[in-house]
């Protein structure tokens, strides 16, 4: 049952949006008809390549990869009802990190092994202590997360701006806002040919050790009560102030982890840009499959895949990328409104059963 | 001398310049919270604003049209994120988002076939008299009349705000929902009209970047400033004239790091960007106490979806 | 005059607050100004209101009595327009007349002063009260307003500042602004929701004064209460609930206490429990020159000293906002301690963390138990073990837990205190009021604590479920806790307690035996206008 409204809002949002291109279509020149044939082979295109073709799948779980890092670490936060936005500045920030540790500071190790777990921790680090600036400032002044990690998205943008563009563009990338390569032993090891890397491997590892925390710890319990009545938790005898600034650094720590594994796995190097709002996006994975790190992975695994397709469909329409933040819009709105109706419509027929 | 005085002068013009927008964006927002509903979604108010100003703009070459047309879009806009907060009762934080992505989704899609090209745009309009006094005039009173018209705003809404009839029942309608609706206010229509008269003049903000700031239009052209408008109107503690201080700071940080970047210092034009997203976390931790709240009369029903059932 | 003889009703004989009306002439022509007719209203499967018929007559004041959560306020909030009712109809002055919300009851001349007030604090008196009122220009002014309201105060009884800001006012202050805002629109059925809950006796009896003033210039009131002394000083007629239904309704002159007791209750007020005889043992909770501030700063706690053995019940009695809530959670760990110590078996505890003072053994049932002692979305279960990390009751280490343990023992929990939930793993929000209550007190209970903090452990529940939450305090006690009562009922306060403590103004003003003789010696020490050591 708690499915259902994930699902349909999908749906619903697929629908919309078609109907916004049928209209983009139209107004473009199109007849009627042409626009509605020509929407339909867009939306063709959209699913079949990500999810229907074997090297579009493994793009799909390319794209997977930040998504579910980012998505996982939020919803530790979310658990508690921490609202941390800041899934894109940890992100860049764990990237930022990874490259240093890389191109800088270990430069010279040879064994990959030690090489990728240092790089790992560099990220976790620097996404943890991003994190911690609205931690503190949440625990010490009850400061409100949600504009803070907001604003630290774009300071932590424009700090990889500024290194990428100055001091550490790499001199023989044609001026172009990048760094010089990784290093070999920086390289996460591949599957299928080359085709994915094994940061697929790390973030499903990832979602069953928080799935495992959830369930079967006292934070998972804890984190529970806190999250559901922050009163209670303190009635109870538990360390808000240390619950929240242990959940918004270990949120902070897994964005920033999936930083350094994009930055391993597939970019190999810091670039302007790397990033399209995974960050944002996440957030949308997290409500959708409601916080449930199995979910999560779903998720991503879906919204990879559309990712991917509307990147076809820029190729092949001209249509904008920005066209996948006005699906993104959409779902969260009909999720929303979803479970609105839905808790109105429990609500009433729980009254009927009891009464009979 | 003159050189020197000059700098100063186009400077702070630039301040002002610069601060239109994020002023009406603010101003708009203090209408939505001020009435009991928070508002995350200026971005995506602003660039739907920005486009359809364009748009309309391009079409028509009238300005005037533009600007209605940027309002009414902004109205529209504001109109849904109501329906999902006032009636639905949803987590404002979420629907505030979901504006922003549709609204940067929906201006980038329209804004596709606008890309390099140019529109009419907002004149200068020297207001006589005002605008020969030294410094000052060229300061304050050399314009385009949305910068005038924003000037005028901001007394006008504390006047509203604070002294009149339906200012005092918006203030109620923020502070105790319940109070109000006792009294046979229609707490809903209230927060469905400053939400939708907020997006309509945050998304005139929206419309002065690419009607008078530049003539253009340019995806994602709002570069944040929606988000900086959400820190204002806390760090404004929901006054007009504490946002026009505020909208003009972060405006003047914005000039000056321009002005710095163009006089050629070594600090990277990145880093200056930085800046009013730093110095705004830092004025939301200093302003974070509980006592500026109480004293302040925040809309303390902020955030909370009202209902008249909901039993204590 | 003498009421009747038996255990538990000596005291409803209080000479100073019997008062009955000699000398009123009674109106045999009163024409019903409302009437509401086979109103019906259920909740979630609960049947609020059960086919209630009752009638107000014109210039009189009609007490609604009956214990908590007998449909009182419903039926209020329906006439309020509030609720709507499943059936049934509302007749004003001979017109039936269909209320859909609040403003609409104000339109037909009815108000409600609910127990939640609704004011807009940043707004002055002379605001609240003409708030959205049409005689309001577009610029108002209130200059003109506040003389009439204060004119309108005093001809009540009713004194405020019009100028004043009501965040600053005081609870007795803010009620009268509620009921003036009522009188100003020309409100003529006034209903008065347990308006004294939140004074002192002497504030009380200025609000019955208002009450005749407002009846003899032409309103009607209804008084809803489950306090009989109020009703038989304040009401002419009484209409007495009980489980949703009318169980009758009498002339005030005509009945006593007792009458109107057993009404409400359905059987003799008997009650009788016997407090066990228990040994009193050493000191378990010793509070020194204690100083507590409240949420809004100021010091609430002041300079309060008190102590309490083991096996001893030890009743605070005092109006609600002296300090009790701030006291209790000061204790608990909850609140900083300003200045003062306390301690445990002996052991300085101020400063220390909760989870220090739960496993040192304190348990608090707090007066608020839905907004502090339960996670809503939560299971039962869940809620049940709440503090396991740190009691480590169903067999968890510090760092996991065996969640099906937890819900083993939770079903232990839910047999032996009777909680009436469909499964272990039911939401707590879907329970009744009285089986929240009970899973509170099962977790704090089942610990087997040294020092239990209970704060109005019996607010809202029924006759059965305050017997039992009495039954298994008490078997505390003979265990050993030293149990701290806070509480507003003076009879459970005597019900329980071997001592009672006064506190007012967040110091301990005196203590009396736990014995009916005393009621007027506690009133006044409540009111603040006596300071007294032990008396005996």
């Amino acid at each position: 049952m708690n499915i259902l409204v994930p699902v349909v809002s999908i749906i619903f949002s697929l629908l919309v949006m078609g109907i916004i291109l049928l209209i983009f279509f139209q107004r473009s020149g199109m007849s009627w008809g042409q626009a509605f044939s020509e929407t339909l082979s867009a939306y063709g295109e959209m699913f079949s390549w990500p999810f229907g073709n074997v090297y579009g799948i493994y793009q799909t779980l390319l794209k997977m990869v930040p998504l579910a890092f980012v998505g996982l670490g939020l919803s530790f936060a979310y658990r508690m009802k921490i609202w941390n936005i800041g899934g894109e500045g940890q992100l860049y920030m764990g990237a930022f990190a990874a490259t240093w540790g890389a191109l800088f500071l270990f430069n010279g190790i040879e064994n990959k092994f030690l090489m990728i777990t240092l790089i790992l921790l560099m990220g976790a680090a620097f996404g943890a202590l991003w994190a911690a600036i609205p931690a503190f400032m949440k625990a010490f002044a009850k400061t409100d997360e949600i504009v803070v990690t907001l604003m630290l998205n774009y300071v932590a943008i424009f700090w990889v701006d500024y290194l990428v563009y100055g001091p550490w563009k790499d001199p023989k990338g044609y001026n172009f806002p990048l760094t010089a390569e990784y290093p070999e032993s920086a390289k996460l090891p591949t599957m299928f040919n080359g085709e994915v890397h094994v940061g697929i491997i790390m973030v499903i590892v990832l979602a069953v050790i928080l799935q495992y925390v959830y369930s079967r710890t006292s934070w998972g319990f804890n984190s529970a009560i806190a999250g559901d009545n922050q009163k209670a938790a303190k009635y109870a005898g538990i360390n808000i102030g240390f619950y929240t600034i242990v959940a918004l650094l270990v949120s902070g720590a897994i964005g920033g982890m999936g930083g350094a594994v994009q930055m391993m796995g597939i970019q190999h190097r810091l670039q302007h840009g790397f990033s399209p709002g995974y960050g944002y996006t996440a957030i949308i994975i997290a409500w959708l499959a409601k916080l449930n790190p199995l979910a999560i992975l779903l998720v991503s695994f879906l919204f990879g895949g559309l990712l991917v397709g509307n990147e076809q469909l820029q190729m092949f329409y001209r249509l904008p990328l920005a066209l996948i933040y006005i699906f993104q819009g959409l779902v969260l709105f009909s999720l929303m409104g979803g479970e609105a109706i839905f808790n109105y419509r429990i609500r009433f027929v729980k009254e009927r059963a009891v009464e009979e | 001398m003159n050189i020197d005085s000059s700098i100063i002068t186009t400077t702070l013009q630039a301040t002002i310049r610069a601060g239109t927008p994020l002023l009406f964006t603010v101003l708009g927002d203090i209408f939505t919270e001020r009435s009991g509903v928070m508002n995350l979604g200026l971005e995506g108010l602003m660039l739907v604003g920005a486009i359809s100003g364009f748009a309309v703009s391009y079409s028509t070459g009238n300005l005037f049209l533009a600007v209605i047309a940027a309002m009414i879009a902004g109205a529209l806009l504001g109109a849904v994120h109501a329906f999902f907060t006032v009636t639905l009762r949803i987590n404002q934080v979420v629907s505030g988002l979901a504006i922003t992505m549709l609204g940067t989704g929906i201006s980038g899609l329209w804004g596709k076939g606008y890309i390099g090209v140019v529109a009419a745009q907002f004149k200068t309009l020297e207001i006589p008299f005002l605008s020969k006094i030294p410094f000052i005039g060229s300061v304050l009173f050399s314009h385009d009349i949305l910068v005038y018209i924003s000037y005028l705003l901001v007394p006008l809404m504390w006047f509203y705000i604070y002294k009149t009839k339906p200012g005092m029942i918006l203030r109620a309608v923020g502070e105790s929902p319940a109070a109000a609706d006792a009294r046979g206010i229609n707490v809903f229509m209230v927060r469905y009209f400053y939400t939708m008269l907020g997006g309509a003049i945050t998304a005139l903000g929206g419309a002065y970047l690419s009607l008078a700031y530049t003539s253009m239009w340019i995806e994602n052209m709002t570069a944040g400033r929606g988000w900086i408008g959400i820190a204002l109107v806390l760090f404004a503690t929901w006054d007009p004239a504490k946002a026009m201080f505020g909208a003009y700071l972060f405006g003047g940080v914005t000039a000056l790091g321009l002005r710095m970047q163009a006089a050629g210092t070594t600090i990277s034009s990145h880093i200056l960007m930085m800046f009013p997203y730093i110095l705004t976390v830092a004025v939301l931790f200093f302003t974070s106490t509980e006592k500026i709240k109480l004293k302040v009369g925040a809309p303390a029903a902020l955030g909370v979806p009202y209902s008249r059932e909901e039993k204590t | 005059m003498k009421g009747p003889e038996g255990p538990f009703a000596y005291w409803f004989n209080i000479p100073h607050l019997i008062s009955l009306r000699k000398g009123d002439t009674v109106d045999v022509d009163r024409r019903n100004v409302l009437e509401m007719r086979h109103i019906s209203k259920h909740f979630a499967g609960v049947k609020a209101n059960d086919d209630i018929d009752i009638e107000l007559k014109k210039g009189e004041v009609l007490a609604l009595l009956g214990e908590n959560g007998a449909g009182k306020t419903t039926l209020m909030n329906i006439l309020f327009g509030i609720y709507k009712a499943d059936n049934g109809e509302i007749v004003i002055n001979g017109k039936s007349i269909h209320i859909s919300s609040p403003h609409d009851a104000l339109k037909h001349g009815v108000g409600m002063v609910q127990q939640h007030f609704t004011l807009v604090p940043s707004f002055t008196t002379a605001e609240n009260i003409v708030l959205g009122l049409k005689e309001l220009g577009f610029i108002p002014k209130t200059k003109n307003v506040e003389s009439r309201i204060e004119e309108l105060g005093n001809r009540y009884g009713l004194p405020v500042n019009p100028r004043a800001k009501v965040w600053t006012l005081s609870v007795g202050e803010k009620q009268r602004i509620e009921i003036l805002k009522l009188l100003y629109t020309g409100a003529k059925i006034l209903i008065l929701d347990e308006p004294t809950a939140v004074l002192t006796p002497q504030e009380a009896e200025s609000l019955f004064e208002a009450v005749r003033k407002m009846v003899a210039d032409g309103a009607s009131v209804i008084f809803i209460s489950h306090k009989l002394d109020e009703v038989m000083e304040v009401s002419d007629r009484v209409t007495v609930l009980r489980s949703g239904k009318v169980v009758g309704t009498v002339n005030t002159a005509e009945v006593t206490k007792n009458d109107l007791a057993r009404m409400m209750v359905g059987r003799d007020v008997i009650l009788d429990i016997q407090k066990p005889e228990v040994e009193i043992g050493k000191k378990i909770l010793e509070i020194e020159n204690l100083k507590v501030k409240n949420d809004k700063g100021l010091l609430s706690v002041n300079n309060l000293n008190l102590e309490v053995k083991a096996g001893e019940v030890l009743g605070i009695a005092g109006v609600a906002g002296n300090g009790q809530r701030e006291l209790a959670e000061a204790i608990y760990g909850l609140r900083k301690v300003e200045v003062g110590k306390i301690l445990l078996h002996g052991k300085d505890i101020t400063g220390t963390s909760v989870s220090h003072r739960i496993k040192e053994g304190i348990a608090y049932i707090p007066e608020d138990r839905k907004g502090t002692a339960t996670c809503p979305n939560l299971p039962v279960s869940t809620n049940l073990f709440l503090k396991n990390t740190i009691t480590r009751l169903a067999d968890s280490t510090h760092f996991f837990i065996d969640r099906k343990k937890i819900v083993e023992k939770a079903a232990e929990l839910i047999n032996s205190y009777s909680i009436m939930t469909p499964s272990p793993k039911t939401p707590v929000k879907f329970l009744s009021g009285g089986n929240i209550q009970k899973v509170v007190l099962a977790r704090e209970l089942s610990t087997t604590p040294s020092l239990i903090i209970a704060s109005h452990p019996t607010r809202g529940l029924d006759i059965g479920a305050m017997e039992f939450v009495y039954r298994t305090l008490l078997e505390q006690k003979r265990k050993g806790a030293a149990i701290l009562l806070l509480a507003g009922e003076l009879y459970e306060i005597f019900r329980l307690s071997d001592r009672v403590a006064v506190i007012y103004e967040g110091e301990i003003v005196g203590y009396a035996p736990p014995d009916p003789a005393y009621i007027e010696e506690i009133g006044l020490m409540m009111g603040g206008s006596k300071k007294a050591g032990e008396l005996h």
